[in-house]
């Protein structure tokens, strides 16, 4: 997986080659945000689509003038930020915002449609790529040219390099692969989206249950502490937040952790879960299954702790230690 | 009410893939295969409806080289009624993408009429996550993708869970509706052997992309 790091790396240098050639081309970021808060995934979207021409934003939703003007139009390298205000857009089901990107389409047609490979940019972009007869192209962790792109495939285990001829480049941006576009500096002009057609019913929004925690978000932070099987039971799983709380840490679990119920769905790491690349990684009682580590392996340094010396954990582990949890992690909380 | 389940064979989870050495994809051949594990959930979900007496019939589509007829007996045997295998060669097989395998979807749900088209959320082979989406955009239906859980609410409503990323969301949907199937949606059961039996006698329609109007032509390449 050296690949997309190196990719990454090399973005800077590639940006100006690709600017010059992408003077007239133009790039619409879907923006994900909750209320005044911009989701990070967002700025990430925003820089990697930095390098497909001038950026546009769609913010939709309801009482957004004020993250768009305060905060998606300070972003860098923003030049306009189209605002869709209506009632429909409330919750931001993707049958409605799919609407909206359609109608701004017809209207400006971009090159590049473009968002973070988040739940919001998965469930709304393939949906008006359908509209534009586009292949959409998900979970980009490279960028080569206008038209090349790297993207993991069998749970991470491969990369596939696919160059695209859609009419229009339906794109979603893993977050963990880019950086972030600054919040500053930019200067985008604040417009009105088009009326769209809101006529659907076939959709309702009812009611929502978010995960609330103190802790830092899973995907932006630069600890994680993660539990799996070998944790035991949802009791035990308090020294992995304990662990988590010393460090600052935000906390993960594999699929074993969330369907044998000592965690909830929300933290779960993996092919099917969330992809991270934090600084610290600490895998405790984690087997290392591919669907598990598809979702962790770029994390700059790995621990694992297992007591099971040929757990596949120990291929990807930086630093490894072989004991039971249930000693080794109360020692290291004590020893911090 | 009719549900459509699309299923795809893909290599089974649990083996460790090897590149090919020029690159060109990954080796296939002698490599345990199986159902897609989220088409499982999906298809599981749609017999459940089936148990519960609110769908009539269960119809199983795969697309791909005829070995995918396995996959489809395999629905069979699961409780599918009958399937239809559009069939392609191998080398076609290679070039499909979910923008094709979408508008082919497209093209059953016309002559079917389904109420609900299950399917998974995403192929653990090339991880595109974007079928469901796709085709519920070339029909124009409402989307419930990620699903954990499905409750009928009335002859033409469901309310699904969807799991999103900071937790969960109710939405109520109107039939007809395409339904994506996460992990945690139910927890499949096992074809027996009778089952297994018997579904060597069920329906299994062949087809062609051709008779759906679709051109195998892929937008994107696979370069390396």
């Amino acid at each position: 997986m050296n690949g997309i790091r190196f990719f990454s790396n090399h973005l800077s240098k590639r940006h100006d080659i690709l600017q010059t050639a992408l003077r007239f081309t133009s790039t619409l970021v879907l923006a994900e945000h909750a209320g005044d808060k911009l989701n990070p995934i967002t700025l990430k979207a925003v820089n990697a689509a930095s390098n497909l021409g001038e950026i546009s934003v769609l913010v939709a939703g309801t009482n957004i003038t004020n993250v768009a003007e305060q905060v998606i139009a300070k972003v860098e390298q923003v030049k306009r930020v189209f605002i869709a205000d209506h009632e429909k857009l409330k919750h931001q089901l993707p049958e409605y915002v799919a609407k909206t990107v359609e109608t701004l389409q017809k209207q400006c047609k971009f090159d590049y449609i473009v968002a973070g490979a988040s739940t919001f940019g998965r469930d709304v972009l393939p949906r008006v790529a359908a509209q534009f007869d586009s292949a959409p192209i998900t979970d980009i962790i490279a960028i080569h040219s206008s038209d090349t792109f790297t993207r993991p495939i069998y749970a991470g285990n491969a990369l596939c390099k696919v160059k695209t001829n859609a009419p229009v480049k339906f794109l979603t941006f893993r977050g963990t692969a880019f950086k972030s576009a600054k919040e500053s500096g930019g200067n985008g002009k604040i417009e009105k989206a088009p009326e769209s057609d809101f006529s659907f019913d076939g959709v309702e929004f009812l009611s929502e249950d978010l995960l609330k925690s103190e802790r830092p978000d899973l995907q932006s932070a630069k600890v994680i502490v993660s539990g799996g099987r070998g944790v035991g039971s949802a009791d035990n799983f308090k020294i992995i937040y304990e662990l988590a709380d010393k460090l600052k840490a935000a906390v993960g679990a594999s699929r074993a952790a969330v369907d044998a119920g000592y965690v909830s769905n929300e933290l779960q790491i993996g092919q099917t879960g969330k992809v991270v690349a934090p600084e610290l990684y600490i895998a405790v009682g984690i087997s290392g299954a591919i669907q598990h580590t598809a979702g962790m392996k770029d994390s700059k340094i790995i621990v694992a702790i297992n007591k099971d010396p040929d757990a596949p954990i120990f291929e990807i582990a930086d630093i490894g230690l072989k004991a039971d949890l249930h000693k080794a992690v109360p020692e290291l909380i004590k020893a911090l | 009410m009719r549900a459509l389940v699309a299923v795809k064979r893909v290599i089974d989870y649990a083996i460790k893939i090897r590149v090919k050495p020029d690159k060109t994809g990954v080796i296939k051949e002698n490599v345990q295969h199986s159902m897609n594990p989220f088409d499982e959930i999906a298809l599981e979900e749609a017999v459940r409806l089936k148990e519960k007496q609110i769908v009539k019939e269960v119809v199983a589509v795969s697309l791909g080289s005829s070995k995918s007829q396995e996959t489809l007996r395999t629905a069979l045997a699961k409780g599918a009624d009958r399937a239809i295998h559009i069939e392609v060669e191998e080398a076609t097989a290679e070039k499909i993408e979910p923008l094709l395998v979408a508008k082919i979807l497209r093209g059953i749900a016309e002559t079917e009429k389904p109420d609900l088209i299950f399917l998974g959320k995403q192929a653990i082979d090339d991880d595109c996550g974007q079928t469901a989406q796709l085709l519920a955009g070339l029909l124009n239906w409402p989307q419930a993708m990620y699903a954990s859980v499905i409750e009928r609410e009335s002859d033409k409503t469901f309310v699904v869970t969807r799991e999103v990323d900071g937790g969960r969301e109710l939405i109520r949907i109107k039939t007809p509706a395409v339904i994506s199937a996460d992990l945690r949606l139910n927890e499949p059961r096992y074809a027996t052997l009778p089952n297994i039996m018997k579904a060597k006698n069920k329906p299994l329609e062949k087809k062609k992309p051709s008779d759906y109007g679709i051109e195998i032509v892929r937008q994107t390449q696979i370069l390396e």
